[in-house]
């Protein structure tokens, strides 16, 4: 048969190739991810390395492929080499994939380990999560560091999450809806709820994302670093707003912490005092 | 030798209707998935520029789709809640009724009878039955685009409570229920094509067609017939439990204290992750579903095109047979962040970072079959080295994501778009297209048109990568999926232009396309008359007329008893 081949097509065709190397790869130079503020560096130490690794593959792997289509673009009648197998060179490849994959397997493993199942220090700040569409519905404990009884049938405009004023621990809790308030240094664990569907707790400067699940309650912790404002994502479609869902970050010093409880504190007490009066 | 003897004997014509329409045949059978399949990709190909419209200019005023869309799109600007049935319908679209019914029920129909030289398969009826129940089920998911409250929103996974709570979301009043009902028909679909695949090619082989010649296109689809026999009930069981969670106030998916509208939900006891569970039960076999097809073809085309035998066929096989076992243990991956135990999650991990070594052994086979060959660049072979270059791409993308601690940062974000988009629906596409023109051919006697083939393949593998390939970049900076307006967020906004720039790519993706069509059906009527074997291929198909004649392959099975060639 006539063949349409064009020694030309595979020279294009491996050149593409290369640029797509070459493109992809200087563009990976640049600092993608967002600004670290939390103690979880080790993800993006594991992230740089699955990056080096994989991106060394990309290029011989694209590049040879690239290379061979030019090299061997010929169209001449000739036959071409017959090769069906290599026993020795498929277990070579086999063997050292294996070994790679187990290795960054092993260590993925260990860093999950740590950041999934460790347990927060006794002095971490406990936050209380709550998604609903569309906002973020933050719980301090108060003074008292006890989270009060929570019922779905309370929930009014008022009270966002059916505090139980019957509760004690329920009356110094202080909650805001969007702004959450952080410790420089300061171990915080966050114990994520939603009242509706799944939301997605996602701090892009902390590595932190973790789904929020109604009919769960779901712990996660990590130490912010850097003083600041950063911003919250809901990373879980929940909806038509699912895109509004956007809160913020303040990390700050212990000082400014507390006063700002206090003065959050206080708007509590009084809208409870207000509340109380108008039953 | 392979003259058609006593065609006259067995061959009585049909009329139109039994020979097109309710045939019994598998090559029309396979010739109407493909079309059908087609027509589903131009709609969810649609339904991607108007999601990429709106990523690039978010909440702009569009007046002329205004007119077109007057409810969705009143006063021109994009509804939130229209674009999250556009994603939605995509995602479903693409995956189930363009890609799977494509490959396996176009090429799986059309190919398995001729490359393992059977007369047909082994339950003909069962085969035009499972046809007509997949189209019911694509008139079901167009259908939903017209229901007053919209097409299913909630995402192609669907998960409860979002899916489960008619207040949620628009689109989980009556759309979502039409999108259960569209997948239970799919499902049912292809179950029975599958369960008549893996009979015929256990059971009809001609003499001689041993499992170690088996063609690896034939292997592929042996093995995913085999996984959707195994992996989708499991779906089909979640639907119809999440139909009666919606209709019939059953909690499976629901847990107490659900408040919703302004009131406490009835409902009590179930459990959101079991949704998720069922679902990535079926979803995880399902992309390698889309995968090994295209695996299998790449392996035929470039042995063909290179003129080499395939290197490692033994390894080759081995691959697709440990990769569709590993394909049932890896679901967990998609649930890091659920909420599920971490513990759990381990496991799904290693598992993972497993599955990724028979995916390499296939890619660097290919490699070596490369090496020392004398290159045809065809338009099959042009697409089949496209696959080899995005299955790359998109399987080391993978690494990521399977690994635990880096997918926190990543998961539901942009890179995880441009993993899928390479490695699941960019191998699938292009294995379509790899397919479609090399056996083209032998489906309609005809060439396709060889200069709007290529100028489709450059235009669409270029396009391809400036469209998926700066996805990465925006996950890495966290962009989020199913986003509607990312300039809401401020540490995305600096990432707009990317966006505009992949919008741009994607429309000249989606223009590509038209070429493909517009060759595709011209040269159904018009092409150059094909050879038997126009590309001086093996394999059994290319032995018989093209299109082949009623008797098949002139030397196969008669009256039961195979025939020696």
């Amino acid at each position: 048969m006539k063949t349409s081949a064009r020694p030309k097509e595979g020279l294009f065709l491996g050149l593409t190739f290369g640029l797509i190397v070459v493109l992809g790869t200087v563009f990976f130079f640049k600092k993608w991810l967002p600004d670290l503020a939390s103690d979880r560096v080790e993800i993006d130490h594991l992230f740089y390395t699955i990056l080096i690794m994989t991106g060394i593959v990309f290029i011989l792997v694209q590049g040879i492929t690239g290379y061979f289509i030019w090299r061997y673009s010929d169209p001449t009648p000739e036959r071409a080499v017959y090769l069906s197998h290599s026993r020795s060179l498929e277990i070579t490849w086999t063997t050292v994939t294996a070994l790679l994959m187990l290795a960054l397997g092993v260590w993925g493993l260990s860093l999950w380990k740590n950041v999934t199942t460790g347990n927060a220090p006794s002095k971490a700040l406990a936050v209380e999560i709550t998604g609903q569409q569309f906002q973020w519905n933050i719980r301090y404990p108060g003074p008292d560091s006890k989270f009060g009884r929570v019922d779905p049938h309370l929930i009014s405009d008022d009270n966002a999450l059916g505090l139980d004023p019957k509760d004690k621990a329920s009356k110094d809790d202080v909650v805001v809806q969007d702004d959450l308030y952080l410790v420089v240094n300061r171990p915080a664990i966050v114990t994520l709820r939603s009242k509706d569907v799944i939301h997605s707790f996602f701090l892009p400067n902390f590595r932190v994302k973790q789904d929020a699940v109604p009919g769960m309650s779901i712990d996660t912790w990590f130490t912010p670093t850097k003083i600041g404002d950063y911003e919250i994502a809901c990373a879980q479609f929940c909806g038509l707003g699912h895109y509004t869902m956007r809160g913020m970050v303040h990390v700050l010093s212990q000082e400014q912490f507390d006063q700002k409880m206090k003065e959050l504190g206080h708007v509590s007490y009084q809208h409870h005092l207000l509340t109380l009066k108008g039953e | 030798m392979l003259e058609v003897q006593g065609a006259h004997a067995v061959h009585h014509e049909l009329g139109f209707f039994r020979k097109y329409v309710w045939s019994l045949d598998h090559k029309v059978i396979g010739i109407q998935y493909l079309i059908t399949s087609f027509i589903v990709a131009l709609v969810a190909g649609a339904l991607a520029m108007l999601i990429r419209l709106n990523l690039a200019w978010p909440a702009h005023v569009w007046p002329l789709l205004g007119k077109i869309f007057p409810h969705a799109m009143e006063g021109g600007v994009m509804k939130p809640e229209f674009y999250a049935s556009l994603f939605t319908m995509h995602g479903t679209l693409m995956v189930f009724f363009f890609l799977s019914i494509a490959l396996v029920g176009g090429f799986g129909n059309y190919l398995i009878p001729l490359q393992i030289g059977a007369r047909d398969m082994a339950f003909p009826f069962l085969n035009a039955l499972s046809y007509w129940t997949v189209l019911v089920g694509i008139l079901v998911m167009f259908a939903s685009f017209f229901a007053p409250t919209g097409a299913a929103a909630a995402g192609w996974v669907s998960y409860p409570p979002l899916s489960a709570l008619k207040d949620a979301i628009p689109g989980s009043q009556i759309g979502q229920t039409y999108w259960i009902v569209g997948m239970v028909f799919f499902i049912a679909s292809f179950t029975m094509g599958g369960l008549n695949f893996v009979t015929t090619i256990l059971n009809l082989r001609a003499k001689g067609m041993t499992f170690t010649r088996l063609p690896l296109t034939t292997w592929t689809i042996f093995v995913v017939s085999i996984l959707g026999i195994l992996a989708f009930p499991a779906l089909t069981a979640g639907s119809i439990m999440l139909l009666f969670d919606r209709h019939f106030g059953t909690s499976f998916f629901l847990p107490a204290g659900l408040y919703m509208s302004g009131q406490v939900q009835p409902h009590e006891g179930g459990s959101p992750l079991l949704w998720q569970h069922l679902f990535w039960f079926l979803g995880h076999p399902e992309v390698y579903i889309l995968m090994l097809p295209p695996m299998g073809f790449t392996s035929d085309i470039l042995s063909t095109f290179t003129r080499k035998p395939i290197f490692g066929y033994i390894a080759m096989v081995a691959s697709v047979l440990a990769i569709g076992a590993l394909s049932f243990v890896v679901w967990g991956h998609h649930m890091f962040l659920s909420g599920m135990n971490p513990y759990l999650g381990m496991f799904f991990t290693l598992n993972t970072m497993i599955i990724a070594v028979p995916s390499a052994v296939k890619t660097f086979n290919w490699m070596a079959t490369l090496w020392g060959g004398k290159i045809r660049f065809t338009v099959p072979m042009l697409f089949a080295l496209g696959i080899i270059s995005i299955f790359v791409t998109g399987g080391l993308s993978g690494i990521f994501l399977g690994s635990s601690p880096v997918d926190i940062h990543l998961h539901d974000t942009y890179f995880v778009i441009a993993h899928f988009h390479f490695v699941m629906a960019g191998a699938a596409l292009f294995g379509v297209f790899a397919a479609t023109t090399l056996w083209f051919p032998k489906m309609f006697g005809r060439m396709m048109n060889e200069p709007l083939g290529k100028i489709h393949f450059w235009f669409t593998f270029i396009a391809y990568y400036c469209v998926f390939f700066p996805m990465h970049y925006l996950g890495m900076n966290g962009m989020m999926r199913r986003l509607y307006d990312p300039t809401k967020y401020e540490y995305l906004r600096a990432d707009q232009p990317i966006n505009v720039f992949i919008s741009i790519s994607a429309f000249v993706l989606g223009a590509a396309q038209l070429v493909f069509m517009i060759n595709f059906f011209w040269s159904m009527f018009k092409g150059k008359k094909a050879g038997n074997n126009p590309w001086e291929a093996n394999g059994l198909e290319w032995t018989t007329t093209s299109p082949p004649s009623a008797r098949q392959l002139g030397w196969a099975r008669s009256g039961g008893v195979p025939m020696a060639l």
